[in-house]
């Protein structure tokens, strides 16, 4: 039984100086435990992800971070992370270090951690000057005379969270939707925290074994959180909330706004059960999805 | 004057450009809308992949970003992320990739990092994402950008994705699968690539646009194909389904 709070999930789990990966492509982005981390005042964080997104600049604008190991730095379809982008162009409120891959290299990375493998080779980089800014992004030879090729190195996060629609008590995890690069993350990490919407019985999980991404023998911690990938989506449960990745866009350019909406939104609640209250049911309805039920399969 | 804007008239061009592909590579922005009215007109066998790892996508509304829950629903696979760049892209399976980028030089490369030096940039744009790689693999690169000045530069402050390097021959010397940049569509004109050089090559200008208009929004003095012509303009249907159908907002249009 690993049922936990995210308040204990976090406190025991993530420490300052960390290495730590909240994945989730576009979808199932752990926000909820992001704003416990903010709330605990974590400091000097490694914080790896593919795509930074909204979560990571709202945490580097509280001053979690030191450094970001990720492929793509914007807010998708809208523009850039602004709160980013003043750390690093002007060390606002703390100087940020960047070391970036390109989305193959990156999942590559978490591919070799969790293979174990000493690194990942990859058809990329050639001709590109990421090498050049990256000295981890590496040329072998082939050993069977195939020329060279591009290496990156394993990526083993202390802690890796993953949000997902549901799981049982041990933490056997089932997501579907993007599943972007959370099942090698998740076997790379040394400890995985699991946030779902809804904690089923072990035999719901039986009933649909290929749709297992996490097994509970690699979770340390489940926690019960709905709307915990707010504002980012869950396939089923909600849609994203463009409106807010806009909104955001004008919250986060100035930094007393983003501070102002930190202090709100964040320290201001509690847990992300008061969130969610605070949103409103309006917000839940208007992000409300369509039905679209998958026709059942026969594992007999 | 037209009844259309600029912006329409690339996304019409670069649509036209898919004409009997099944495969396309899709960004967010422009290129989303392009295959998604070249679906629907000049392509309609096309498959969109989308690098958040879906393969097959039919979205019944226009997806904000490449990871829009719309894409999810009704498509043929979705799969994991090293999936979709190991077996579909490295695999050779990608026929089309629409590519874009705060700056392009003359032979296609493109930079999407940084505007100034590296470790104090003027500018931190996004980053690769997967476009070095898909610059590299895709059979056929599309690039969709606007023209200006600031974009279409002599020399690139950084080097994300690679286009044709230094000239026709480089990416073959290093052994890219793929055959680099095919065509850049903006919102004045259409430009091909020699294949001798390498270079871009203007062929097409849009109505209402001369070539003075061009070379102003150009930090080099570009190659003009001597059978330079005007861009077909867009066809009332092609109007309709971006106006009605696919941006009904209008997100697209200026």
């Amino acid at each position: 039984m690993k049922l936990t709070t995210m308040h204990d999930a976090i406190a025991t789990y993530v420490h300052d100086g960390d290495t730590v990966a909240i994945e989730g492509f576009t979808a199932c982005i752990g926000f909820a435990a992001a704003h416990e981390i903010i709330r605990q005042r974590r400091r000097d964080l490694v914080l790896c992800r593919m795509t930074p997104d909204l979560i990571y600049d709202q945490m580097v604008a509280a001053g979690c971070a030191r450094k970001l190991v990720f492929s793509y730095l914007g807010n998708p379809g809208v523009g850039p992370l602004h709160a980013i982008r003043r750390a690093v162009e002007k060390g606002i409120p703390a100087p940020l270090e960047l070391e970036e891959y390109s989305h193959f290299g990156m999942v590559g990375r978490y591919f070799a951690g969790a293979y174990r493998l000493p690194f990942f080779p990859l058809y990329s980089y050639t001709g590109s000057d990421l090498p050049r800014v990256n000295p981890r992004i590496r040329f072998v030879e082939s050993p069977y005379g195939d020329g060279p090729i591009a290496v990156v190195p394993p990526l083993n996060p202390d802690v890796a969270i993953i949000h997902a629609q549901r799981a049982d008590v041990h933490g056997n995890t089932q997501l579907w939707g993007l599943v972007g690069a959370q099942k090698e993350v998740a076997f790379a990490a040394q400890h995985v925290i699991v946030v779902v919407e809804e904690v089923v019985d072990e035999e719901v999980i039986r009933s649909d074994p290929n749709r297992t991404l996490i097994p509970g023998m690699i979770v340390d911690a489940v926690v019960h959180e709905p709307y915990g990938a707010h504002p980012s989506y869950v396939q089923g449960y909600y849609d994203r909330d463009n409106d807010f990745y806009l909104r955001w866009d004008e919250i986060s350019r100035d930094e007393s706004s983003t501070r102002t909406w930190l202090e709100e939104w964040v320290y201001g609640v509690r847990d992300r059960a008061e969130y969610v209250q605070k949103m409103g049911p309006e917000t839940w309805e208007r992000l409300k999805p369509a039905q679209a039920w998958s026709h059942p399969v026969n594992y007999g | 004057m037209s009844d259309y804007s600029p912006s329409e008239m690339m996304i019409v061009a670069a649509a036209r450009a898919l004409a009997g592909v099944r495969t396309v590579f899709v960004g967010v922005g422009l290129p989303n809308i392009a295959c998604n009215l070249a679906q629907r007109t000049v392509a309609p066998e096309l498959e969109l992949i989308y690098e958040s790892g879906v393969y097959g996508a039919r979205p019944a509304r226009l997806p904000l970003s490449i990871g829009d829950p719309a894409l999810v629903t009704g498509a043929l696979s979705v799969c994991p992320i090293i999936d979709l760049f190991g077996l579909y892209l490295q695999g050779g399976r990608v026929e089309v990739a629409f590519l874009g980028g705060a700056q392009i030089d003359r032979y296609g490369n493109l930079n999407t990092t940084v505007i100034g030096d590296y470790v104090h940039p003027k500018v931190r744009l996004p980053g690769s994402g997967g476009a070095c790689e898909i610059a590299i693999h895709a059979q056929q690169v599309f690039i969709i950008m606007r023209l200006s000045r600031r974009s279409f530069v002599e020399h690139l402050d950084f080097l994300t994705s690679p286009g044709h390097l230094g000239g026709a021959g480089e990416r073959e010397h290093l052994k890219m699968p793929g055959r680099g940049p095919q065509v850049v569509v903006t919102d004045k004109c259409v430009f091909r690539f020699d294949p001798v050089t390498g270079d871009m090559v203007l062929v097409s200008i849009h109505p209402g646009f001369t070539l003075e208009d061009v070379r102003a929004e150009m930090g080099w003095d570009p190659r003009v194909s001597p059978d330079l012509r005007e861009t077909e303009p867009p066809t009332p249907e092609e109007l309709h389904l971006l106006r009605e159908e696919l941006d009904p907002q209008g997100i697209y249009r200026s």
